[in-house]
This record gives C-alpha cells, structure tokens and sequence, in this order.
C-alpha cells in the first residue's frame, strides 16, 4: 500500500505536470483571436477571388501580411492545444500519443507553410 | 484511497448516457466547428502557397476556392468560425464566473447560435 493521499497526488502542477498553463493558454489565445479574426476574414475573404497580381499585391502591404501571419499562428496553437483536449477526452494510452503527435506536426507544418508563402509574397 | 482506479478511468463525455440538452449541444458544437476550421485553414494556406509559387498554381487553387464546392466549403467554415468565436466569448464569461444558471446559460447558447447566423449572412455581404 502507498501511503500516497489524493491531496498530494493533485498538489502543485497536478495530474497534467503543468498546472493551469493549457488552460490559460487558450484564454489568452481566445481573447488574441477575438480581435485578429474579424479583420482576418475582412482581409483575406476580400483577397479569395481576386486576381494574382491583386492577391500578391494585398499580401505585399505590412498590415495584411502581419495579420495573416498573426492569425495563423495564434489560431493554429489554439487548434494544437484544443484538438490535444478533445483527443484526450475520446482515446487513450498509445492511440492517444499518436493522435496527439500527429496534430502537433500538422499545427507546426500548417503555420510553416503559411509563414513560407507570406514572406515570399512580401519579401 | 489515493491509489483507486488510476489510468483505467472512463473517458470524459459520456455521450451515450446523457439526454440531449441545449447547453451540451451548444458545447459539443463548438469543439466539433473549432477542429473542423483547421480544413479551411489548411485550404487558405495552400492558396497562399498557391499565390506565391505560380500564376498557373494559383490559378488551380483560387479556381477550386471559388468553385460551387470551394464556395460551400468557406461558408460553412464561415458559420463555423462565428459560432465558435461567439462560444468562445460565452466560455470566458463562463471562466469569470458569470451566466451559469441554467436559464441564463441556455438563452446564451440559443444566442451563439442565432449570433453566428447573423454575422455569417453579414460577412457575406460586406466581403
């Protein structure tokens, strides 16, 4: 018998080794995204459809490009650390780290990619 | 005792044994519009990538963007993204502690959802 009380155990950072750190961090995201998706969809829902040189040219000017940038970043960490919530409420054991990897690689390869494609248009 | 049951605990939602109800709706919604958004996500950067390689790649990704089934895509995603961000705000008055009695937690998903219509139909217009 371990002489362990459920006191301990939950004690400090608790069950996930990092206390509140996840859950506050999508709260901050949350209130980030609140302000930089209106704009986002304004700006970007405005360039889908128009021509190339019009899409290279918004994508171009400082305030779209740092949006976009902003968006997908603080918007793709908010997906990584909400979809690792969801996974961990349905699967468990390996089927759960595996799903859990596989959504911290997409996040990373998603922003990447968008952050390629913006500084090549605007460098 | 501390040592009961460790690791072998029940999943979280036991969605099978709960009757439906409007605030777990309101709630499932929002994981369910909030992991779906990373295919329109992914969507939009692959445009952009698009924009950035090629005029004859861009013309294959804002092709298929403004196409019938691009089009359903980004609405749906639309809707989604205000739901979600309508939610969102909901789960932080949550957080602070406000608007958890039944009725008022009710009426707030009721306006999550009447809400995301609304903006939906209002971005529609204005982009």
């Amino acid at each position: 018998m371990r002489y362990l009380t459920a006191r301990k155990r939950a004690e400090g950072k608790g069950a996930s080794g990092t206390g509140t750190e996840h859950h506050w961090y999508m709260q901050a995201s949350a209130v980030a995204l609140a302000f930089l998706v209106p704009a986002f969809l304004y700006v970007v829902g405005s360039a889908i459809g128009s021509s190339h040189e019009e899409v290279l040219a918004t994508f171009s000017r400082p305030f779209p490009a740092i949006l976009t940038g902003l968006t997908l970043y603080a918007g793709v960490m908010h997906f990584n650390k909400g979809a690792q919530m969801m996974i961990e409420d349905y699967a468990r054991g390996s089927m759960r780290k595996a799903l859990i990897i596989f959504v911290i690689g997409l996040s990373y390869t998603t922003i990447a990619t968008g952050v390629f494609a913006l500084a090549k248009i605007a460098l | 005792m501390a040592d009961v049951n460790r690791g072998e605990r029940p999943l979280s939602p036991h969605l099978s044994i709960y009757r439906p109800q409007m605030t777990s709706m309101s709630s499932i919604l929002t994981r369910i519009t909030g992991n779906a958004l990373i295919i329109a996500v992914i969507m939009v950067v692959w445009w952009l990538l698009a924009a950035a390689t090629s005029a004859e790649y861009f013309e294959l990704a804002n092709g298929l963007l403004t196409s019938w089934f691009g089009r359903i895509v980004l609405l749906l995603s639309t809707l989604g993204i205000w739901y979600h961000f309508l939610a969102g705000l909901r789960h932080l008055y949550f957080d602070a502690g406000h608007g958890l009695d039944i009725e008022t937690a009710e009426k707030l998903g009721w306006g999550c959802i009447a809400g995301s219509f609304v903006l939906t139909a209002i971005t529609v217009l204005v982009v």
